[in-house]
């Protein structure tokens, strides 16, 4: 279309491609490509890549990102720590780590079964990478997996094409601690008993002194009890002794000041246990107690219409057997 | 209907897509229609195992069913059914169904009671996987059947109508807890909650990648006897149900369950009060 400029126009072309080539340059800046970062990603330390989730609940307008997802590197080696909510989000989640490296992707690390951080795993085949989780991990999702995917397909439609399971082919007993090499990088990996879900996984980081919670700590977004509400408040405790510095939480921002966080979800928990102790002490049922139960929480937490009610609701079977 | 040399033909082209898009709605219309005739079907199909070609009457004067909008929580959905009707020794409900049509396993409950104990509510706990309906059909002894119905949604977020912890109760299997009233006093109607704790893992989650079914393992049966007289039988696996049960003299209330391995497990109550192993 551009072949025959005329002459007189050639001055503005130029001015035109100068004008392109600056706003080129600082999207770039914007997105940080220069800075060699996919967009949606951060880095959070050094060879720590994030995409931070985004505080809403599952849907087709966010696509399921709602997690946060991300990957290390290390010197010969790339480890995968969640995968997202869909195939898709898989495939996205590994563009972004071949346009930081082409180092082989070792390990995709699934830090407890929830779909939002599962479901992308799939993607990784290719790879042949070995999926690390909690020993009850692979159990949990096979109990899952089609109420999972039919789920997904439902909310996601189409975006959902092509997910399915990968499952974890090496699994990490309660309490036991293994160690990744990335060569110059060793990540410490832990699983812990019954707290967020039965099958949660922390990652610690000695390089950057990064401790990679995922679900076991939510960050400004209502915790959800799938496991075991006094099993969470043991871990709480038990992570209250840990020191790290930044923490990154399965969702809301990485924090420095991550004690506080870890003291509002106890507060939050609390509020559960309390609450619904007193109610099943006098006989009382599930429906009273979603009624009545941390009401006093609602404004410090999103969404939490969404989830307090069914916290009530896991929370009260559990607490109604002591 | 059109050859390839029309093709060339924008009009005819754009005919085409004229039609192909109206097939496409078609198609679209036919598939929803199939969807709901598929759910309607689901319970045809339940109806007919059940109840055979017997007539189901409106129950709305017979029983009463309280379920929530949306289930917060895909494994545990409280329901309560009311009976209606003052049960007597002559006009009793003798068995109760309890059916969520899109659950795999769609018949959750039969209860069964001999007509000896007058109740006015019953409640429990069940999963429900998907967008359903929900149904209680009461038999009563003269023979006629009763259905109400209700409608629930399924759960959001990334909640599962499976057990959060099965190693833990697993742990505790078998274990039974029947909670009664602080005060009971005789010839009162006791609100008391039976507690299994059990895996209950139904045996049809299935493994792709090794090809194998997670085992099944459930409760069967859950039998109720005070002094050695049926209070309610319920072929079912729910691990909680709260009853109205009345007793006139002093005695034992008796719980009996039965898996699907084979096992029994046994707990009961000297009323009034004092619990025992």
């Amino acid at each position: 279309m551009t072949k025959h400029r005329p002459r007189g126009d050639l001055n503005r072309w130029h001015t035109l491609r100068l004008r392109t080539l600056v706003v080129f340059i600082l999207l770039c800046l914007d997105t940080g490509i220069l800075q060699a970062q996919p967009s949606g990603f951060i880095e959070i330390a050094s060879g720590i890549y994030l995409r931070p989730g985004i505080q809403q609940n599952f849907s087709s307008h966010n696509r399921g990102h709602i997690a946060n997802i991300g990957f290390i590197v290390g010197q010969q080696a790339v480890a995968v720590i969640d995968t997202g909510s869909s195939y898709q989000e898989g495939l996205a989640l590994r563009r972004a780590i071949r346009e930081i490296t082409a180092l082989p992707i070792e390990y995709v690390i699934l830090t407890h079964m929830h779909p939002d951080h599962t479901l992308g795993a799939a993607a990784f085949d290719q790879d042949t990478p070995v999926y690390i989780g909690h020993a009850q991990l692979k159990d949990a999702l096979i109990r899952r997996q089609t109420y999972y995917l039919d789920r997904l397909e439902e909310v996601l439609g189409s975006t959902a094409e092509g997910t399915r399971l990968a499952l974890p082919s090496a699994g990490l007993e309660i309490d036991q601690e293994v160690k990744l090499e990335l060569c110059d990088r060793i990540l410490e990996l832990q699983a812990y008993p019954t707290a967020h879900t039965n099958n949660d996984l922390s990652v610690y980081d000695r390089n950057s002194g990064t401790l990679w919670l995922s679900d076991l700590l939510f960050v400004e977004r209502t915790p959800v009890v799938d496991g075991s509400l006094l099993g969470w408040l043991k871990v709480i405790d038990y992570l209250d002794q840990r020191e790290a510095i930044p923490v990154v939480p399965g969702h809301g921002p990485v924090v420095n000041e991550w004690k506080e966080a870890l003291a509002d979800q106890r507060r939050y928990l609390e509020a559960l246990l309390s609450g619904i102790r007193k109610i099943v002490r006098k006989n009382g049922t599930i429906e009273q107690a979603i009624e009545r139960v941390g009401q006093e929480e609602k404004d410090n937490w999103l969404l939490f219409d969404e989830y307090h009610g069914r916290n009530v609701t896991a929370s009260f079977v559990e607490l109604e057997w002591e | 209907m059109t050859t390839v040399s029309n093709l060339k033909h924008n009009k005819v082209v754009r005919k085409v897509v004229q039609i192909s898009l109206l097939t496409f709605f078609l198609c679209t219309l036919m598939i929803t229609t199939l969807s709901a005739a598929e759910t309607d079907g689901r319970w045809h199909e339940i109806k007919t195992s059940l109840f055979g070609d017997r007539a189901i009457q409106n129950g709305e004067d017979v029983i009463g069913l309280e379920t929530p909008y949306r289930a917060l929580d895909a494994a545990v959905v409280p329901i309560s059914i009311e009976s209606k009707i003052t049960q007597t020794q002559d006009n009793y409900i003798k068995s109760l169904y309890l059916v969520i049509d899109n659950n795999p396993s769609p018949i959750a409950a039969i209860f069964h009671f001999p007509g000896k104990h007058n109740w006015q509510s019953l409640s429990t706990r069940v999963r429900v996987n998907a967008y359903t309906d929900l149904r209680v059909i009461a038999e009563i002894s003269d023979g006629n059947i009763y259905m109400v119905n209700n409608y629930v949604k399924a759960s959001g977020g990334c909640s599962a109508p499976s057990l959060k912890d099965p190693a833990a109760a697993a742990a505790h299997l078998g274990k039974i807890k029947l909670k009664l009233p602080m005060e009971s006093s005789l010839g009162n109607l006791l609100s008391t909650q039976l507690l299994i704790k059990h895996p209950n893992s139904s045996g049809l989650q299935f493994d792709q990648i090794s090809r194998q079914f997670i085992p099944a393992n459930f409760i069967r049966t859950i039998q109720v006897t005070f002094n050695d007289e049926v209070v309610f039988t319920a072929d079912s696996d729910i691990p909680s149900i709260h009853f109205g049960f009345k007793p006139e003299e002093e005695g034992v209330l008796k719980v009996e369950v039965k898996d699907s391995t084979g096992r029994t497990f046994n707990h009961s109550v000297d009323l009034p009060n004092q619990e025992k192993g």
